[in-house]
């Protein structure tokens, strides 16, 4: 049911209209992070204030919602950004991915491969892949236009002088088409792969922080390294105890205080789909046996 | 054996059934209404507008017993709802100097034309409970006196007539508008302002009191402090005029600070400025300071490297609802950047545990 | 004693032009005259001094030669290798980054303005190396490691931060961070300033070493006559914002001509 005391999506014709500008520019130029006059939202800054504008600017009646968070469609965050735009839109929404037309999503890329008819929009709490190295917004932004990326090289040296690995276990940097150091959001590194020559159009929007940046379908985004100290999109080494999948990334569930645990998909459509089909893990079936 | 976490739509259903309960509170105990909160909760509602940006007491009275008097959240009620309302246009600029003063001081003048009023306010009250108010009962009637007309131009006019104090100069140039373009620095002072104005009390409060201890002092005088009504004018095209369209209550803060000044160029004074909806003269005076700190360049200052020098440090962190709305987002399920985290740390782990194992052998 | 210094490999020999022509240079604050009238070239493989005393405005000339102040005045003609002669006060803001991580090195005066001090040793002389695209951790780290002995600090302080180090050590590490990718211009800012005299003169033996190996360029900026005299070939003395005198070291400092200079020099105990 449509809330009529507002317009559909929420924010007002100019305002979309004003991001939609805003994201073209990103497309134009993958990787750059444009400005944007980011709005206050009926929801709190860093929950996804800038990922529900970019879906307000980009959603039409037609077009089918999936939202998630962790991968899951069920976790709170992501049920409350789908009820509002529920509510506001009144637009069809849907857990599976391969149904969606717009997914919103928070740390993860779905594990089923996306299509060019899919538009995947991220939630990004801090958009400047060197914030941490350089707090100053002015300095970073003359960093980007001089392409004077060596700091970041720099913090990945210092990781294997420490630790032997690259620490940097999620928002992982890439490189845009040789050109834009961006933040892929906080995606575990594992899916980084797939940010890049995907046939989906993937955006990026930052509320507070007020940018917003894309990739457009099919461009290449290099995660950064050494030449021997390659790139490794890791992941727990276990197979799913639910679907069995064995290269689908996986939460961690403590199952009592004795040390016991499991894996199991954090893709929630993706590992159900799979049971769906006959699939079965460890910890799967069947449930009575085990629980008596 | 394992059932995955389900049902967060019902979980959220029942806390927001529960946090109406929660607000309403002993049902034994008659409920506040609107009005009450208004007229008696009246500076909570001015700060509500103030950081709010919305001049609408009605409203921040509701915001403020929505939010079961959480101020901070009453401010993003306000401010959200702010965002739908169509901008049908801009005031003409009000004139604080013809302001209906309820209060007016000045720290730097002992008298001035139009005198100075101490009005409502706390600065001379003892601060011991009065436990009158415990007990129902209307307060004693205060003196009233017939409205005094003399007008009362602004004390820094007067430093400005002998050039004791530096001109701001008058533009008609229309300021960039923080609500509708991004913040990008360097910021002008124009949007300073604006960032200022609608900044978290506290925190405004805590940079002004830092250049007070000496993180970017500026030797501050309240030059002039008033509280008061204003008219709202604004030009309808279709009568080729300007109406009033309403009237809101302003705190104004003048500083009158250090001076510049050399052997050529004669000594100055200099000012920082605060402006804030309704009464809330701790935050006026507050921004006026931080203001000041703030122009250090254009007053030919060193950057002494003060928190409250630095404008981009101060614009990107004063306000609350950005700040409060990133703080509580590390209570979301962060399980996909940890599970990658704690993988990492297990290796790491393992790896070293490994070679210390071999270096025992 | 006057230095002779090898040609720098892979300089052409059949075009012997300067390295860097400087023209007219002149800097104002306000009504003060920071530095006026400055010309002079530098030739590959050379060594200028510029003496003075605090105030004298050799080190707002250095800012200004080195892109870090803009002149009010003058040209700046730098050697390019793709463009030739170009004015780098001119030149675009991203060229001349470029040209500062790349061509050329600034030792600043203290180490903690040249260095990242969060950062160790190893990150901190590879950092321009992956600047300029070096992107093989073990080859970086090997050069690192090849750098900091050059400098003589020990391989094992490669992974500690420059916080952990002496004065000295910072600034030897500042200079191995400047050297590593073979800049064709080094500026120096009073290297030896705030170092007590016995790390001085290591420091000084270690430059002068470097500067003959190396065939470097230079343009030192000190108030010592100890470090011009040990290290550059020509000099120019500064007061009040003007050369009042230069030629070959040995000749200023034997035989000034300058009233200003005869005072410089036998102000100074003889080294």
């Amino acid at each position: 049911m449509t809330d009529t005391a507002y317009n559909f999506a929420y924010l007002d014709e100019e305002t979309k209209r004003m991001i939609r500008r805003a994201i073209l520019k990103g497309i134009a130029i993958p990787g750059y992070q444009v400005p944007f006059a980011s709005r206050e939202m009926p929801m709190p800054y860093g929950w996804g204030t800038g990922g529900v504008q970019v879906t307000a600017a980009c959603l039409t009646p037609g077009d089918r919602l999936k939202v998630i968070d962790q991968g899951a469609d069920d976790t709170t965050n992501a049920v409350s950004i789908r009820k509002f735009f529920e509510r506001t839109a009144g637009v069809a929404t849907t857990e599976r991915t391969a149904e969606a037309t717009v997914i919103q999503t928070r740390h993860r890329i779905p594990e089923t491969p996306l299509t060019g008819d899919q538009i995947l929009v991220y939630q990004v709490p801090i958009p400047e892949p060197l914030r941490f190295l350089e707090p100053r917004e002015t300095e970073t932004r003359k960093m980007h236009e001089l392409e004077e990326y060596g700091l970041m090289h720099v913090k990945l040296y210092e990781d294997i002088a420490r630790h032997g690995h690259i620490s940097t276990a999620y928002a992982y940097p890439v490189r845009v088409e040789g050109r834009y150091v961006m933040d892929p959001s906080p995606i575990p590194k594992f899916d980084n792969p797939k940010l890049s020559g995907n046939p989906a159009i993937q955006l990026f929007g930052a509320g507070r922080e007020q940018r917003i940046y894309a990739l457009p379908p099919f461009t290449e985004a290099v995660s950064l390294d050494f030449e021997d100290h390659p790139f490794e999109a890791s992941k727990p080494d276990h197979p799913c105890d639910l679907c069995g999948a064995e290269g689908s990334y996986l939460d961690e569930v403590i199952t009592d205080d004795r040390g016991g645990r499991m894996f199991v998909c954090s893709d929630t459509d993706f590992c159900a789909e799979r049971r769906a089909a006959g699939h079965a893990g460890r910890l799967a079936a069947p449930y009575e046996e085990t629980a008596a | 054996m394992y059932v995955a976490v389900k049902g967060g739509e019902r979980a959220i259903d029942n806390a927001h059934a529960w946090l109406a309960e929660e607000r309403r509170g002993d049902p034994a105990v008659p409920e506040l209404s609107v009005a009450q909160i208004r007229e008696q909760m009246a500076l909570a509602v001015n700060r509500v507008m103030a950081e709010g940006s919305l001049y609408d007491p009605d409203l921040a009275a509701l915001a403020i017993k929505q939010a079961r008097g959480d101020l901070i959240e009453a401010v993003f009620l306000i401010r959200a709802y702010r965002t739908t309302l169509p901008r049908i246009g801009a005031s003409r600029p009000v004139d604080t100097g013809a302001m209906a003063c309820d209060r007016r001081i000045s720290a730097t003048f002992k008298d001035a034309p139009g005198g100075q009023v101490l009005g409502p306010t706390f600065d001379y009250t003892h601060r011991l409970l009065d436990f009158a108010l415990a007990a129902e009962g209307e307060p004693p009637v205060a003196a009233t006196a017939p409205p005094d007309e003399t007008p009362t131009p602004r004390i820094t006019d007067f430093l400005g007539r002998d050039g004791l104090i530096q001109p701001e100069p008058a533009t008609d140039a229309e300021p960039r508008d923080l609500t509708r373009e991004p913040l990008e620095f360097p910021a002008d002072r124009p949007l300073r302002l604006q960032s200022l104005t609608r900044g978290d009390e506290g925190f405004v409060l805590a940079m002004a009191y830092s250049t007070q201890r000496g993180y970017g002092r500026n030797h501050p005088f309240v030059g002039e402090l008033r509280i008061g009504a204003v008219p709202v004018e604004m030009d309808i095209p279709e009568l080729g005029f300007a109406i009033e369209i309403g009237e809101i209550t302003l705190t104004e803060c003048e500083t009158v600070n250090q001076f510049a000044g050399s052997r050529t160029e004669p000594a100055q004074f200099t000012r920082g400025y605060g402006l804030v909806f309704g009464q809330t003269e701790r935050k006026a005076i507050s921004m006026a300071l931080v203001d000041r700190a703030l122009r250090w360049d254009e007053l030919g200052e060193d950057d002494t490297g003060a928190p409250a020098q630095d404008a981009e440090f101060v614009l990107s962190h004063a306000d609350n609802i950005q700040a409060t709305g990133f703080l509580e987002h590390i209570k979301l399920p962060h399980y996909v950047d940890f599970q990658a985290e704690l993988e990492l740390v297990r290796k790491l782990r393992a790896e070293a545990l490994a070679s210390r194992r071999e270096a025992a052998e | 004693m006057t230095m002779v210094h090898p040609i720098a490999p892979g300089t052409p020999p059949a075009v012997p032009g300067p390295l860097l022509s400087v023209d007219g240079i002149e800097k104002r604050y306000g009504a003060r005259i920071g530095c006026t009238g400055v010309s002079f070239d530098l030739w590959p493989g050379e060594v200028m001094g510029i003496v003075g005393e605090s105030g004298s405005g050799k080190s707002t000339l250095l800012n200004c030669l080195a892109g870090h102040l803009a002149p009010d005045a003058g040209r700046v003609l730098f050697d390019t290798r793709d463009g030739g002669m170009v004015d780098t006060v001119t030149m675009a803001e991203p060229a001349r980054r470029r040209l500062s991580r790349t061509d050329w090195a600034f030792v600043h005066q203290n180490p903690r303005d040249g260095l990242r001090m969060g950062v160790s040793a190893g990150g901190n002389v590879g950092e321009r190396l992956m600047a300029v695209g070096a992107r093989n951790y073990g080859g970086i780290r090997a050069a690192a490691l090849d750098w900091l002995d050059r400098v003589e600090i020990a391989a094992d302080r490669v992974d500690d931060r420059p916080s952990a180090f002496s004065g000295g050590m910072q600034q030897r590490l500042q200079i191995a961070r400047n050297l590593v990718t073979g800049p064709r211009l080094v500026f120096m800012d009073e290297p030896t300033g705030g170092l007590d005299v016995s790390v001085q003169a290591r420091l000084l033996d270690l430059l002068r070493g470097l500067v003959r190996e190396m065939g470097l360029s230079a343009i030192i900026v000190t108030h010592d006559l100890a470090v011009v005299r040990l290290l550059a070939d020509r000099l120019m003395v500064m007061k009040s914002g003007r050369v009042v005198e230069a030629g070959l070291t040995d000749q200023v400092l034997d035989d000034p001509q300058h009233a200003y200079t005869q005072l410089l020099v036998s102000s100074v105990l003889q080294v």
